[in-house]
């Protein structure tokens, strides 16, 4: 279902959600508070008999062992592979035989976990969930299984130009970060990491004091609150406390080269952007729209692809992490064309931390960004993994409802303030994957950053 | 967060099988539960309507019976191109406004092309139905296009096919096996065509494809989300009720020639990660019984490809089947498996054989059956919990030549199936005349860089 929705393209430009707080409420986002006192955000919703479940745990990378990066992702992809008494295939068989869909992410500042199950199956879903998290068994069996898969998966990465791009922007902006380490992990990492690592990293991160949980569908304030118990109940109540500390971005400014012999090179370019929290942060998202976010209606879409095909997409986004805050731009282009393309794209960086945006692209930007809330909201599952967004922004349960007001107030100096303070073309750090023609690089690497010192196979 | 959008203009199907696990599967009792109904106006446009009233939102779908397959000799990536083209502009929405216009709506659009069909979708509020509806209408006769534009949006897809498949050793292997299971038939062209075919198409070409196939008696609306059937019909009949019916060609394609010797497709490259071996079988269409067969063989971690080659033998890290339902002609019934280190593609490929060789000897088992069905039932209902996951099976089918009762009858037909007609579909997809083509997809050792190469 999930693959079908990427297919066919489903295109959410998924802002942190939204309402339309003059016509009354987008979503009534109930908090609720179990016996044991965990907090969740609940939307009751009885169109269909499906409950979706989404959570997080705060920290991710950064639970990561400095020298054994990707154990977060084997605990990931690990914990549907048996828990309790149940091994691994009977855990996948009850999984699949009663349509539950369990999933777990291991993010840069979180470790995400969602939960989809109809109805009739509600309690036998929760309770899987409480064993996967609490007693994962991580059987060597299972452990060597899943090791070659992910082994297998960063081979296969490596080869990808658009895999490539984003681990040499990651390892390349944040050096000297966690955010730098690479969240796969890496062939030297895959033979070192043990049993016991999995074991701790569990442990360390899935504490009540850092789960953020959102619920969506055909559940009462009542069923889920016990829910909550089951499902989280047993778990520690602290997360392990580790060293976090704001991401200084690197190699500002750079142009750096990873060659590889494929007739387009693959781009990513990155500056600092303006934090979530910060009160110009609105005014930057319109930016962002208006720039590059906005797919067909955006400037650099039009430039670069409309006008002289020089792209098949550029897009830009506003990534705000919990440490850092990225505003990039990705495309890809024929070798020749690099040039020209990445020179275009700098105009409109500058264009418009000059002179700001007009009235109209101001107003079509907040009509998009406030009218396609609810499109974003077509399922139960968009539902939880919004909430759940929203919470870890740090803003309150009713943010959805208030923050198209907060769009539709925004004028035009508070957008040209924020794209004379956020855009500085002059430090764009620029990341080309592949044999781009008349490019002077400062940084010509021969490697990705953070795979290992040599080409290894795994035994 | 605002996240990236991911937007595409045009998606290519059949690019690449092994990651379509999406047992397009479907359809349940939309007719039931979400009473979805049709009608067809006089000029023989077939509208489906599929109401859904969660949120004030609708999906507004247009889907024309022309794809690929549908282009003449040479003419690779027309029906591609074209789509394309479409939204360069009418009269009275110029010059590339049309997406900017849906959204200032709130809204999202986007198309894409398959061999089989063409489809452009809005999703908007659904205030703004009758807008998108409107030059949606419009975009069917009136298209206008300037040489310019032409030109550079013809650069636009020589990008798109760099990016999708040129940049892609497993794309360009795809193409290689496709071109190769389907002799003397149009699946056998790759949808977004061959690169020196893609340059030579023109502003003409475009037009003349547009005129044959773009009528209303050639294609389907699909509207799903919060209206009715009472709501829509007027709306419908007022846009797209004016425009005339017109000839449109039979879809006549050639049947594929039989394969009758062995066919193996090889393919070294330094940037494949772990060996992959695949066998592709033609199949026939619409088969539940090989929908739940390639459930029960290699649908998911508990079935027996994996079970088998991946837990008990370890001799894969990955192995399973996809059967892809709906297409207009002969479809395809995938193997694939990824040799663990330490064996080799022959190892893998005999255990793969004797997995086959075990299927057809034992059959499948009752609890199989019974739990394969179970899961594609029960998995029907999260179709519901979606605004477009329904549209898009109609869609699908109507264009693929299915009715309504084939997407409305889904669960009656799963029930029904027994064991006999799991195992007989399987004896013919195994057993029948044409032999299956095998693709090896294998890593290179990286050369040192050496100029002046003898070749």
């Amino acid at each position: 279902m999930k693959h079908f929705m990427c297919l066919i393209a489903l295109v959410l430009a998924f802002a942190s959600t939204p309402a339309e707080a003059a016509k009354g409420k987008v979503l009534d986002v109930q908090v609720i508070k179990s016996k044991q006192g965990i907090e969740a955000w609940l939307v009751e919703d009885k169109t269909v008999p499906v409950i979706s479940v989404n959570f997080s745990f705060e920290g991710g990378l950064a639970f990561d062992p400095e020298d054994k990066p990707g154990v977060g992702r084997l605990v990931s992809i690990l914990l549907d592979e048996g828990a309790g008494d149940i091994d691994a295939q009977t855990f996948q068989k009850k999984l699949s035989d009663n349509a539950i869909n369990m999933g777990y992410t291991a993010g840069r500042d979180a470790f995400y976990g969602s939960l989809r199950t109809l109805k009739s199956n509600k309690d036998l879903a929760f309770d899987l969930l409480h064993l996967a998290l609490s007693k994962p068994r991580f059987d060597a069996d299972a452990v060597t299984r899943m090791k070659n898969a992910n082994i297998s998966q960063i081979k296969d990465d490596m080869g990808d130009p658009s895999w490539l791009s984003a681990r040499t922007f990651n390892g390349m902006m944040f050096s000297g970060h966690y955010y730098a380490r690479p969240g796969y992990g890496n062939l030297e990492s895959m033979e070192s990491i043990s049993r016991r690592d999995l074991l701790d990293y569990v442990r360390a991160q899935f504490g009540r004091n850092v789960l953020k949980v959102s619920i969506a569908g055909d559940i009462t304030k009542e069923e889920a609150a016990e829910a909550l118990d089951r499902m989280f109940g047993s778990l520690p109540e602290k997360a392990e406390t580790v060293d976090m500390a704001r991401a200084e971005l690197t190699n500002i400014g750079k142009t750096i080269l990873l060659p590889l012999d494929t007739p387009q090179t693959y781009i990513i370019t990155g500056q600092s952007a303006i934090p979530r929290s910060d009160k110009d942060w609105h005014a930057a998202s319109v930016v962002n729209y208006i720039l590059g976010g906005g797919g067909f209606d955006s400037r650099l879409m039009k430039e670069v692809r409309e006008k002289r095909g020089l792209t098949y997409g550029i897009y830009s986004s506003l990534n705000n992490l919990e440490y850092a805050d990225i505003l990039q731009a990705n495309l890809s282009a024929s070798n020749e064309k690099v040039e020209e393309a990445l020179k275009l794209m700098r105009q409109e960086w500058q264009k418009m931390a000059e002179k700001g945006v007009s009235e109209k692209e101001l107003q079509d930007a907040k009509s998009y960004l406030t009218g396609s809330l609810l499109l974003s909201l077509t399922s139960t599952q968009d539902i939880a993994e919004a909430l759940n967004s929203i919470q870890r922004d740090g803003e309150g349960p009713d943010y959805i409802n208030q923050r198209n007001g907060l769009i539709n107030a925004l004028t035009l100096n508070d957008v040209k303030k924020a794209a004379a303070r956020m855009l500085k073309p002059a430090e764009i750090t620029t990341i080309l994957v592949g044999k781009p023609q008349n490019i002077n690089a400062d940084i010509m690497l021969d490697r990705p950053p953070g795979m290992g010192t040599e080409e290894k196979t795994a035994r | 967060m605002i996240l990236p959008t991911g937007e595409s203009r045009s998606m290519l199907f059949r690019i690449f099988i092994f990651i379509l696990l999406l047992s397009l599967t479907p359809a349940a009792a939309w007719a039931k539960t979400f009473n979805a109904e049709t009608f067809t106006l006089d000029n023989g446009l077939q509208v489906v309507v599929i109401p859904n009233h969660r949120a004030p939102v609708v999906t507004h779908m247009i889907w024309y019976k022309f794809g690929g397959a549908d282009e003449a000799p040479g003419m690779s990536g027309i029906a591609h191109f074209l789509e394309h083209l479409m939204f360069k502009g009418t009269p009275t929405v110029p010059d590339g406004t049309f997406s900017k216009t849906v959204k200032k709506l709130g809204g999202n659009d986007n198309a894409f092309t398959t061999h089989d069909y063409t489809a452009y979708y809005q999703n908007v509020p659904r205030a703004h139905l009758e807008k998108v509806m409107a030059m949606e209408a419009d975009r069917m006769k009136n298209l206008q296009l300037r040489d310019d534009q032409v030109a550079s949006e013809r650069q636009v897809i020589i990008e798109e096919r760099r990016q999708r498949i040129d940049n892609q050793p497993q794309a360009k292997f795809q193409e290689q096996l496709m071109s190769t299971l389907y002799v003397n038939h149009p699946y056998s062209t790759p949808v977004i065509g061959w690169l020196h075919e893609i340059k030579e198409l023109t502003r003409d070409d475009a037009f003349e494809y547009y005129n044959r196939w773009y009528a209303p008696n050639n294609a389907i609306l699909i509207v799903s989300g919060d209206i009715t059937a009472d709501q829509l019909k007027p709306m419908a009949k007022r846009h797209y009720g004016m425009i005339p019916p017109q000839m449109v060609p039979d879809r006549l394609r050639p049947r594929p020639a039989p394969i009758s010797v062995e066919h193996r497709v090889i393919m070294q490259d330094p940037r494949i990660g772990p060996p992959v071996i695949m066998k592709i079988y033609r199949a026939p269409r619409g088969s539940h019984a090989l929908d739940i067969l390639s459930e029960i063989f290699g649908g998911n971690s508990t079935a027996r490809l994996y079970k088998n080659l991946v837990i008990d033998k370890k001799l894969a890290i990955s192995a399973g089947a996809s059967y892809d339902r709906v297409s207009l002609d002969d479809t395809t019934f995938s193997l694939y498996a990824s040799p663990t280190p330490g064996t080799t593609v022959n190892e893998l490929e005999l255990a793969l054989d004797r997995e086959i060789e075990a299927l057809l000897a034992k059959g499948v088992t009752i609890e199989e059956l019974q739990t394969a069905k179970k899961r594609k039932i029960a998995s029907l209902t999260y179709y519901l919990d979606s605004l477009q996951g329904p549209a898009m099976v109609f869609g699908r089918a109507l264009s693929s030549g299915f009715g309504m009762e084939d997407v409305e009858n889904m669960p009656e037909r799963l029930e029904a199936l027994t064991i006999e007609k799991v195992n007989t579909a399987a004896q013919a997809l195994f057993q029948g005349q044409d032999l299956p083509v095998t693709g090896l997809l294998l890593p290179q050792q990286k050369k040192p860089a050496a100029k002046g190469q003898k070749r």
